[in-house]
């Protein structure tokens, strides 16, 4: 299902990830974290912009484990767990997050 | 019990697709918090070189994502001293990789070990899987 | 008849960049690429047969050398071909032998 944001349409995969990474723009975030039912507060956007922070440096989206430890170390220990996490994407910090910040699904995320 | 897993990397990249997927197993595989470590002998060497640029073969610059090994808390990555020298290179023309010790306040330690045939020999021969790629 | 020959595995783990010199003739061409670049670097156990073979004229597929990060460790001398360039050579030859 392609995606609408700021009067645009962007393609998707299958299970709604943004096809192309470099089409990101914020309003798809927002665009997509709606069709969930879900507002995007700024602890959101801190997740988000360090998703895109990581694939920018490392060229993978990080499994949860990892996210959850550079948070820690990134944002302050009271958000580097996975309660904080999960409590923000309830569909998973992985999946979700992911998602929204345009990143490919993290290897090994099933 | 954490079991000792080796990937053993022989191939260079892009020109074949082995090491690509070496690297996906190794990040799929570390989420089973076993003690893994990687060897890049022969050929594999040329996977860790700096510099590498994809752009005009439209394909993946997949060398990143050696960097962010250490985030998935693999820490030993062996190279083998012939291998480097039978192709003219040095560790300066290979990545520098790093993890960071969260015991240790965060303090960046290296990840490469240059080991000469005999000692790698010795190391493979301590491991209890080896994945070969 | 002057022949094109490409070369596509490295030389350190296969015997192919050997078997196309075995044959290739004198004038005729040798253009590296894939993980054939790798032949074309200096400072390794390789080194020497690109240098003793005067009369053979060597390339390599500059992209293929950009993406393995070895661009700046060719031999002197190895002229640097793009994907045009590689066209060139192909209209440039008579026929090509693909070694593989």
């Amino acid at each position: 299902m392609p995606i609408e944001a700021n009067g645009k349409t962007f393609e998707t995969d299958e299970e709604g990830y943004l096809a192309n990474l470099n089409d990101w723009e914020p309003a798809i975030a927002t665009a997509m974290a709606e069709a969930e039912d879900c507002t995007l507060t700024d602890e959101h956007w801190d997740i988000i912009n360090f998703l895109r922070e990581y694939y920018e440096e490392y060229q993978i989206a990080p499994a949860v484990r990892v996210l959850t430890k550079a948070v820690g170390k990134k944002l302050g220990k009271e958000k580097g767990n996975s309660k904080y996490l999960y409590e923000l994407f309830p569909y998973g910090p992985g999946k979700q997050a992911c998602k929204y910040a345009g990143l490919p699904k993290p290897t090994g995320c099933v | 019990m954490a079991k000792k897993f080796m990937y053993v990397n022989r191939k260079p990249p892009y020109g074949t697709i082995y090491a690509l997927e070496s690297l996906e197993v190794v990040l799929i595989g570390a989420a089973f918090d076993q003690d893994v470590s990687l060897a890049f002998i022969g050929d594999g060497v040329y996977q860790l070189t700096k510099g590498q640029d994809t752009k005009a073969i439209g394909q993946k610059n997949f060398s990143p994502v050696y960097s962010a090994l250490g985030d998935y808390e693999v820490t030993k990555i062996y190279i083998e001293k012939e291998s480097l020298e039978e192709r003219g290179l040095t560790l300066d023309d290979l990545q520098h990789l790093v993890w960071e010790d969260e015991d240790d306040d965060w303090a960046e330690k290296d990840s490469i070990r240059l080991v000469s045939r005999a000692e790698l020999a010795d190391v493979l021969d301590d491991q209890d899987v080896l994945l070969s790629f | 008849m002057s022949l094109l020959h490409t070369v596509n595995k490295s030389p350190f783990e296969s015997n192919t960049f050997d078997a196309c010199l075995n044959l290739a003739k004198s004038g005729s061409t040798v253009l590296l690429i894939e993980d054939g670049v790798y032949a074309a670097t200096t400072g390794n156990s390789v080194a020497d047969k690109i240098k003793n073979t005067t009369d053979i004229n060597f390339c390599v597929l500059g992209p293929d050398a950009q993406a393995r990060g070895i661009e700046g460790k060719l031999a002197e001398g190895i002229k640097v071909v793009d994907y045009e360039g590689f066209v060139d050579l192909v209209a440039e030859h008579d026929a090509v032998q693909a070694w593989l």
